[in-house]
């Protein structure tokens, strides 16, 4: 079974199930994908899948990149990223992946990489409470205490504001709604990091409930 | 976005009329009620449409025994089985909201013809 697929987020909108319910979804261009490299454990020590999507121009395209697209014999290809998985995959280098490894029902994991908020501070970036605005109260968003006096110092990895977002981050157990193999679609139920036109991964989940259970 | 468009045309309701604001519309609505699906009908006057696309929804108002009541649904909501327009209004602005704070014969529109 392949385990993944490279896709990019198209936008989100909301479907109607069968019981007239609206589920909001996140509508994702995925594939088709080329297989670049295939990785077994006698030549790497795991098995994976080197995956490539995405439309370049050839020129593009560096010297040591081209030989390694040769090599598979596929066209060249924007992004490249690993789908790592327990047993072989099925798809051999220079083959293509299709949404059709999805089907409505099943459980992925979606990586990409999130909005940047820009500098945040500790109430957005940590969810810490914020003070009365007004009343008197001089404090207002700030991050309070970062310690006791007795401490002398400030302890590693204390919360403070600083950077937000713009970093890779994955989405587990999402619902596929759909998988159209016709217009290389995939709905999926709920939000995906990034804007739109965000680069994606949709992986198989790893923490999906096994059936029967 | 185009193909996003694409997704949302196979759910949209292309069977529901043309209404707009002030006009007073009859909502048949299938419930679900102990296990059986009857169809329910809202009667009143269209007061907002908000949103675009998909999303879309509409809020109608009715005053029942003196109290108003006032109900959104999803434009393309499949639970609707059909709106009739039962009259046309004419009405000066996109949200009614103002008809709120009104009673009686203040809440009159006047029909479009």
């Amino acid at each position: 079974m392949t385990a993944g697929i490279l896709g990019r987020k198209l936008g989100m909108t909301q479907v109607y199930d069968d019981a007239g319910r609206a589920i909001p979804v996140t509508v994702i261009e995925a594939g088709p994908c080329v297989v670049v490299q295939k990785k077994t454990p006698q030549s790497d020590g795991y098995h994976a899948l080197q995956l490539g999507f995405g439309e370049i121009r050839p020129r593009l395209v560096n010297r040591p990149l081209q030989g390694h697209f040769r090599k598979a014999q596929v066209r060249p290809v924007r992004v490249l990223a690993e789908v790592r998985s327990q047993e072989p995959s099925p798809h051999q280098a220079g083959e293509e992946v299709r949404v059709d490894i999805f089907k409505a029902g099943d459980l992925v994991d979606v990586t990409g990489v999130s909005k940047g908020k820009g500098f945040a501070g500790g109430v957005r970036r940590h969810g810490f409470g914020r003070g009365p605005m007004a009343h008197g109260s001089k404090y207002h968003r700030g991050p309070g205490s970062l310690q006791s006096r007795a401490a002398a110092r400030v302890f590693k990895g204390r919360k403070l504001p600083g950077h937000l977002g713009a970093r890779r981050t994955t989405v587990q157990n999402l619902l596929v709604v759909r998988a159209d193999p016709e217009r290389n679609l995939l709905l999926v139920k709920g939000a995906v990091p990034g804007p739109r036109g965000q680069w994606l991964t949709i992986r198989r989940a790893v923490k999906a409930p096994r059936s029967g259970d | 976005m185009d193909l996003v468009r694409i997704v949302e045309e196979a759910h949209r309701r292309k069977d529901i009329p043309d209404f707009r604001p002030g006009d007073t519309v009859r909502v048949h609505l299938k419930v679900v009620e102990g296990g059986r699906e009857r169809v329910q009908v809202f009667e009143g006057v269209v007061i907002a449409r908000k949103g675009g696309g998909l999303g879309e929804t509409f809020t109608v108002r009715r005053v029942s025994y003196g109290v108003g009541v006032e109900r959104v649904f999803p434009l393309n909501s499949p639970r609707i089985e059909r709106v009739e327009v039962v009259r046309r209004g004419v009405v000066r602005r996109a949200k009614l909201h103002y008809l709120r704070a009104l009673r009686g014969k203040a809440t009159r529109i006047k029909e479009r013809k």
